[in-house]
C-alpha cells in the first residue's frame, strides 16, 4: 500500500484519487478534532487567571498559617505595636495598618479633589486640541514607576517640606502621601472622565435650554449623573494607593506605629513585606511567615476595596 | 403674567444674578485649570529634578560597569542585562497565553457561569497589588516549583501580574474587528479556527501589540514583585540562563537610593533616566503603531 492509499477512498472522484486528497468526510473530522484541540487551548489559557486566584489565596493562607499557630489572630489584628525582629518580639499590624492608612488618607486629599477638577475639565471645558495636549502628559504621569516617585519624594519634596516645617524628618508620611496622591491624579481622573462622557449630551443641552451656565451643567447635570463612576474612581485609587509599595518604602520609613500624624516616620504594610524580603530571612522561620500574614490581610483589604468599587458602578450606575 | 413677574424680580435683580453666576463660573473655571496644572508640574518638577540630578552622572562606563562600592566606579550594566532577559521571558510567557485566553472569551466562550467567573475573576486580579504577586511567585515558583531565585521565577511571576492588562486589552482589539469580515470568512466556508487565525488575529494584531506594549512598560518599571523573588540587589555579573540570579533597573536604582552617601542619588537619577527613556520609545513605538493603525482603518 503506497502512503496515498491511505487517505483516498472508492468515493472519491477521479482527480481527488489522482492528488491523494482526504475524502470530505476525513476532512470533516480532521477539522472538527482540530477545532477541538485549538478551543481546548485557548479554554486553559482563560483558565491560568482562576488558577492564578487560587494560586494567590492558597499560598498566602498555607504560609499565614504557619504564622497563625504561633501567634494568636487576635493579637495580631488588636495589638498596636510591630517588632516582629527585636526582643520582645510583638505581632500587632494595627502599626502597619494605621501607616498604610495614613499615607492613603493624604494621597486622597490630593488626588479626589485635584482628580475630580481634571476629569471635569477635560470632559467639560477643554477643546479638543488642550485635550490632545493634556492626555498624553496625564498618561505618562500614570506610567511613571513608583521608584521614581520614591526618588522624587525623597530628594525633591520631603527637603522643600522641610523648608516649611523644619523639625520634619527625613523619612515621613507627608512628603510619601503627598507625591502618593501626585501619583494616583490621572487614575481618579481618567476613571472619573470615562464615567461623565458617557452622560449623554442631551442631559447637557437640556440644562443650558433652561439657562444654567458651563459651571452649573458640570456640577449639577454631569457630576451628579455621573457619581456612580466618580465614586468607584476614588475607591479604585484609594485600594491602588493601599497596595503600593516601592514608594512607601523609599520615602515613608521603616519605623512601624500606630499613629495619624504625617509628620512622623511610619511603615507601611507593603513596605515592610519589601524589608523582610531584602533580609533573605531563612524560609520557614516565625519571621518569614509574618510577610504572608501581612501579604493575606492587605489582599484581603484591597480585594474588598475593589469589590465594593465595581459594586458601587453597577449598584448606582444611572442608565440612559 | 410673565410681565408682572419680571416686574416683582426686575430686571435688573435678573441681571445681577446672571453676571454673579457667571463670575463664578469664571473662577470656577480658574479653578479646575490650577488643578489640570497640578499634575502637569508635578510630572515636569519631577522630570527636571532627574536630569539635573542624573546627567551628570551619566556615561558610556555608566552603561558598561557593574556596581560598586565607589559612585564613581558604579555602573548599570548587571541591571539592564536582567531587564533585558526578564522583559523577554515574561513577553515570551504573557503573550501567547494572554492573545489566548482574549480570543477564547471573545469568540468561543459560550454564555454561562463559567464564562462570567472568568471575566469578574480577570477584573479582579487586575486590582491586587503588585507585591501580592511577588508572595505568590515566591511561594510557588521559587519555593514549591524549587526554581530558586532566577529569571525564570521572576518572569513567571511578572506573566501572572500583567496578564490581566494584556487580556483585556486583547478583547478590545478583538472586540473592535467589525462582524462583517467573520461574517465575510465564514460564507467562504471558513472554519471556527481559519477565521481566528487567518482574519481576526491578523486585524486584532496592532491593537493586540499596542496592549501588549503598554503592559511590557508596566512590567518594566515593577520593583516590589521582583524584590520579593530576587532579594539579592548587589550582583557583579551577568545572567546567562534562565536559572541564574539576577537584578533589573528598579531594584538598582532602589538600591543605590537606599545608601547613605549622597552620590548614590546621583546614580540613582542616572539609572532613572535610562529606565525612563526605555520607558519613553516603549510608549512611543506603542502610540505608533496604534496611529497607523487608525490611519488605515479610516482609508
Amino acid at each position: 500500500m503506497n502512503r496515498f492509499a491511505a487517505r483516498t477512498s472508492a468515493n472519491d472522484s477521479p482527480v481527488q484519487r489522482a492528488w491523494g486528497a482526504e475524502s470530505a468526510a476525513r476532512h470533516r473530522r480532521r477539522v472538527a478534532l482540530e477545532g477541538r484541540i485549538v478551543k481546548g487551548i485557548f479554554f486553559t489559557c482563560a483558565l491560568i487567571s482562576i488558577f492564578t486566584t487560587i494560586g494567590i489565596v492558597v499560598s498566602l493562607v498555607s504560609q499565614a498559617m504557619g504564622f497563625f499557630t504561633q501567634v494568636p489572630l487576635w493579637e495580631f489584628l488588636l495589638g498596636t505595636r510591630w517588632s516582629p525582629i527585636l526582643i520582645p518580639q510583638s505581632y500587632g499590624v494595627l502599626a502597619l495598618v494605621c501607616g498604610t492608612l495614613l499615607v492613603a488618607i493624604l494621597a486622597a486629599f490630593v488626588a479626589v479633589p485635584v482628580g475630580l477638577a481634571t476629569a471635569i475639565y477635560m470632559s467639560e471645558y477643554a477643546p479638543n486640541k488642550a485635550r490632545r495636549i493634556l492626555k498624553p502628559f496625564l498618561e505618562i504621569l500614570g506610567g511613571v514607576p513608583t521608584v521614581v516617585y520614591g526618588y522624587f519624594a525623597l530628594t525633591f519634596v520631603t527637603p522643600v517640606l522641610q523648608g516649611i516645617i523644619p523639625d520634619l524628618l527625613v523619612f515621613n508620611a507627608l512628603s510619601a502621601g503627598l507625591v502618593m496622591g501626585l501619583m494616583i491624579i490621572p487614575m481618579v481622573s481618567s476613571l472619573s472622565e470615562d464615567a461623565m462622557l458617557a452622560v449623554p449630551r442631551s442631559l447637557r443641552e437640556a440644562a443650558y435650554a433652561l439657562g444654567a451656565t458651563r459651571l452649573e451643567v458640570a456640577i449639577k447635570v454631569v457630576v451628579p449623573a455621573a457619581l456612580s463612576g466618580i465614586v468607584a474612581a476614588f475607591i479604585l485609587a484609594i485600594s491602588r494607593a493601599i497596595g503600593e509599595t516601592m514608594l512607601v518604602t523609599i520615602a515613608a520609613g521603616a519605623t512601624p506605629r500606630a499613629t495619624f500624624n504625617p509628620l512622623e516616620s511610619i511603615q507601611t504594610m507593603t513596605a515592610y513585606i519589601v524589608q523582610l524580603s531584602l533580609g533573605e530571612t531563612p524560609h520557614g522561620t516565625l519571621e518569614y511567615n509574618t510577610i504572608f500574614a501581612v501579604g493575606l490581610l492587605l489582599f484581603l483589604m484591597t480585594l474588598a476595596m475593589n469589590i465594593l468599587g465595581n459594586w458601587v458602578v453597577h449598584r448606582w450606575q444611572e442608565r440612559y | 403674567m410673565a410681565g408682572e413677574v419680571l416686574k416683582n424680580i426686575g430686571a435688573g435683580t435678573l441681571h445681577y444674578r446672571l453676571s454673579a453666576r457667571k463670575l463664578v463660573g469664571t473662577a470656577a473655571y480658574m479653578l479646575f485649570l490650577l488643578a489640570v496644572m497640578v499634575g502637569i508640574i508635578g510630572l515636569v518638577t519631577l522630570l527636571v529634578q532627574v536630569l539635573v540630578e542624573g546627567l551628570p552622572w551619566l556615561s558610556p562606563h555608566f552603561l558598561t560597569s557593574y556596581s560598586s562600592r565607589h559612585p564613581e566606579e558604579a555602573g548599570i550594566k548587571a541591571a539592564m542585562v536582567g531587564t533585558i532577559w526578564l522583559m523577554g521571558l515574561t513577553a515570551a510567557f504573557t503573550i501567547p497565553v494572554g492573545v489566548g485566553a482574549a480570543i477564547y472569551l471573545e469568540e468561543y466562550a459560550p454564555v454561562n457561569r463559567l464564562t462570567r467567573l472568568i471575566e469578574v475573576n480577570i477584573a479582579n486580579l487586575a486590582g491586587v497589588p503588585s507585591i501580592v504577586y511577588g508572595l505568590l511567585g515566591l511561594a510557588l515558583f521559587v519555593q514549591a516549583l524549587s526554581m530558586g531565585r532566577s529569571l525564570l521565577a521572576g518572569a513567571l511571576t511578572l506573566s501572572l501580574l500583567v496578564l490581566p492588562i494584556v487580556i483585556l486589552s486583547s478583547r478590545e482589539a478583538i472586540k473592535a474587528v467589525p462582524y462583517t469580515y467573520r461574517e465575510a470568512a465564514y460564507g467562504l466556508g471558513a472554519t471556527q479556527w481559519e477565521v481566528v487565525r487567518r482574519v481576526i488575529i491578523p486585524a486584532a494584531l496592532p491593537g493586540i501589540l499596542t496592549g501588549t506594549i503598554l503592559a511590557m512598560s508596566r512590567a518594566i518599571g515593577e520593583a516590589a514583585p521582583v524584590i520579593a523573588i530576587s532579594a539579592l540587589v548587589y550582583l557583579t555579573f551577568v545572567p546567562v540562563d534562565p536559572l541564574d540570579r539576577f537584578t533589573v533597573l528598579p531594584i538598582q536604582i532602589f538600591n543605590w537610593m537606599s545608601r547613605p552617601q549622597e552620590d548614590f542619588r546621583g546614580l540613582a537619577a542616572a539609572g532613572i533616566i535610562i529606565l525612563l527613556v526605555i520607558l519613553l520609545s516603549m510608549n512611543s513605538v506603542a502610540a505608533f503603531v496604534r496611529n497607523r493603525y487608525q490611519a488605515r482603518s479610516e482609508e
